[in-house]
């Protein structure tokens, strides 16, 4: 039997790689896709490559992107760099670029017509550094939403709020239940995100742009910003006795009905799908905290190291393509949870949830991620910042947005 | 040829093969170690992100550095763990060290077990005190079991407290080295001068405090040296148990330096942050070397 299934396995590789004109080759992969949604997804990737006729080594990395991209950067700094790896849309690998280690792609882009496909036009601008291109966008991943369990608040005995400013009124009546009416898990990012999320839910796309591009310091100590830490206060409230680490972890608690909400990007979907829940009968989903819809088009890219390896540079630039290909997008993004790059990709499968994001995709709502706008070092600055103010009571909104302004006035 | 051997050898080439052999030690001690301080602080006065640059900015890192509450936060941290732990583990290392000593039975094997703890990593230790001082499966669990409802411990998920939570776990993986030490210390001491103090009617407490412990003074240096450079470096343990929370609760200065170096992707501030680390041990040793080994030359 195994003797049979090895040639049949054979002949197939034989018949593709006389369809696909490049060479076997294994091309390793870094990541730090390991939960379960994140698992599925990438294992379409996996899939889609393989198909080429070449073989996707996994390099997931576990422990999420601080501990993954250290490893990487060491890696390719110090000589034995992988295929291909992952960072999040934005200025991570800025320098990494300007010191030349990593391959330009401008081959790849211009033959397949990346400017023409890809949307919105902002995320290709983000990999290009000097017209050329650097890295393939392979999602939109955006911040602005919140997660509610429809159980918690039928046990709780109150409607499913619509908004922020309902589902703080609501929070008594989860707590009286015994309820953690905000699951936040203690990786200092998570707290940090939520704070950006509430900023243009509270004080608008403008005050968020200011803060953020401008790095306006006037802006970050003014009036619009102290009611976003007033909101803060109240979420630090809410999210008292969530005692668990990973975000995941506290998508958990909402799933299973022990929390009332989290805010988290679109990657919670897709715990809820790998749950088996349904968006709109178990789960809610309430872009931009049901007050300002729009959302931000941070996400994943994928970046290629300079090769000495020739058969491997030709099969980074299949790698690249295939990430990119219709069918590998819409597969690859209805297991993450998140929306395709490409606009011309069909997704009558999507659920409630990823459609309404579409929606307001299509509608031009969007905002840039922070990680497009701040340096890596800004980023942890202000985690630092929140998750000091999230797990100190007695931290003062109004000393929290001082520091807050000092760390905008040194960002760049 | 004959003339080299009727000439006596000259003094470098003595001991040839032992000059060879430490070559490459020579090497690493200077271009690894004194190469990678000096390139490290010289680093430390640039605006360095993710690679390093020579684009020097003057004192900036360090003022940033000494203006960030988290910092001072590690710094307090290693000042009350590093204090608590050295104390506590030469105590408690001396005074098993000293009940082994009463030749009682069955030595080795509490000899084996009080040393077993320091064969597993900081890794291993923190993650095992994370689940035994986890107040919903832990020793609070346990006890709350048995009956006694009220009984919280919960260290690790309280701000105030959480770093003596880490001094446990330490305390129980290192205080049976400092006990070995110890013990193969008061091997050394001769049996006569026990003899001496008895016949002297010396107490025994009186003995070891005034008597024996000024002999083992070589020990206890060595102890201290070994952990007090435990102390400074201690990351993975704080990594394991709580990764510096509850917020930034038991953030130490190694954690600093990890975290701004890599993951902020800040390689000026954490070098800036490393060498005060690497200065605050100056600042400890120089002065004692000093007086240890100066003082025997004049």
């Amino acid at each position: 039997m195994r003797d049979r299934f090895s040639i049949a396995a054979l002949s197939a590789g034989v018949a593709l790689g006389l369809a696909a004109p490049a060479m076997a080759t294994d091309l390793e992969v870094t990541h730090w896709w390991t939960s379960g949604g994140e698992a599925a997804a990438v294992a379409e990737f996996a899939k889609a490559f393989d198909a080429t006729g070449n073989k996707w080594v996994d390099g997931a990395i576990a422990g999420g992107g601080n501990t993954a991209r250290p490893v990487m950067v060491s890696r390719i700094t110090g000589g034995s760099p992988m295929g291909a790896f992952q960072f999040n849309t934005g200025r991570q690998a800025e320098e990494l670029i300007e010191a030349g280690l990593l391959r330009d792609l401008t081959d790849v882009a211009t033959k397949e017509k990346w400017a023409e496909v890809i949307r919105p036009k902002s995320l290709l601008d983000g990999c290009t550094v000097d017209g050329k291109v650097y890295c393939v966008v392979v999602n939109i991943h955006s911040w602005q939403w919140l997660w509610l369990s429809n159980k918690a608040f039928a046990d709780a005995g109150v409607p499913v709020p619509k908004n922020w400013d309902e589902f703080v009124a609501a929070a008594p009546a989860l707590e009286a239940k015994g309820i953690i009416p905000l699951a936040v898990g203690g990786q200092p990012w998570q707290t940090t995100g939520a704070f950006n999320v509430l900023i243009p839910a509270i004080a608008g796309k403008d005050i968020f742009l200011k803060v953020y591009q401008d790095k306006d310091a006037s802006v970050a100590a003014g009036p619009e910003i102290a009611k976003v830490f007033k909101a803060a206060d109240d979420a630090r409230r809410m999210s008292k006795g969530s005692n668990v680490q990973d975000w995941n972890q506290a998508t958990n608690l909402v799933i299973t009905g022990k929390a009332g909400g989290q805010i988290m990007g679109d990657w919670a979907q897709g715990e809820f799908q790998v749950a088996g829940q349904v968006a709109g009968k178990d789960y809610t989903c309430l872009p931009g905290l049901g007050v300002n819809e729009l959302i931000s088009t941070g996400g994943d890219s994928f970046y290629f190291p300079k090769l000495e390896d020739a058969e491997k540079s030709a099969a980074q630039e299949v790698l690249a393509s295939t990430m990119l290909s219709p069918a590998t997008q819409v597969a690859f993004n209805l297991k993450k949870g998140s929306v395709p790059v490409r606009g011309d990709v069909d997704l009558a499968a999507a659920n409630d949830c990823m459609k309404k994001g579409l929606e307001i995709l299509a509608a031009g709502n969007i905002i840039p991620d922070t990680n497009q706008l701040m340096t890596e070092d800004s980023n942890n600055q202000l985690n630092d910042l929140f998750v000091q103010f999230f797990s100190t009571p007695s931290m003062t909104p109004e000393d929290a947005q001082k520091r807050y302004a000092e760390i905008i006035a040194n960002a760049d | 040829m004959n003339e080299g051997r009727t000439t006596p050898p000259r003094r470098v080439l003595r001991n040839l093969s032992a000059k060879i052999a430490s070559i490459p030690m020579i090497l690493t001690a200077t271009v690894v170690f004194a190469g990678g301080t000096v390139w490290t602080v010289v680093h430390s006065f640039t605006n360095s992100r993710l690679l390093p640059r020579l684009n020097f900015i003057g004192l900036d890192q360090y003022e940033r550095l000494w203006s960030t509450p988290r910092w001072l936060t590690s710094i307090e941290n290693l000042l009350v763990y590093g204090g608590l732990s050295l104390v506590l583990q030469l105590v408690i290392g001396f005074v098993l060290a000293a009940l082994l000593d009463q030749k009682i039975r069955f030595e080795d094997a509490f000899r084996t077990i009080f040393l077993y703890p320091f064969a597993l990593s900081f890794v291993v230790t923190g993650l095992v005190w994370q689940w035994l001082l986890n107040p919903d499966f832990g020793v609070q669990h346990v006890v709350r079991g048995l009956g006694w409802e009220s009984f919280t411990f919960n260290p690790l998920y309280d701000q105030s407290i959480v770093i003596y939570g880490i001094l446990i776990a330490a305390l129980w993986q290192g205080t049976g080295l400092v006990m070995c030490l110890m013990l193969a210390g008061l091997r050394g001491i001769d049996e006569d001068i026990w003899k001496a103090a008895r016949v002297d009617g010396i107490p025994m407490w009186k003995t070891y405090l005034f008597i024996v412990i000024p002999m083992m003074r070589p020990v206890f240096v060595t102890t201290l040296v070994i952990i007090a450079s435990g102390i400074v470096r201690v990351y993975d343990l704080v990594v394991a148990q709580t990764s510096g929370g509850p917020g930034q609760a038991s953030e130490v200065p190694a954690k600093y330096v990890y975290d701004y170096m890599f993951a902020a992707q800040n390689l000026g501030q954490g070098f800036a942050a490393s060498t005060m680390m690497l200065l605050s041990v100056a600042i400890i040793v120089v002065p004692w070397a000093y007086l240890e080994f100066g003082r025997r030359r004049s």
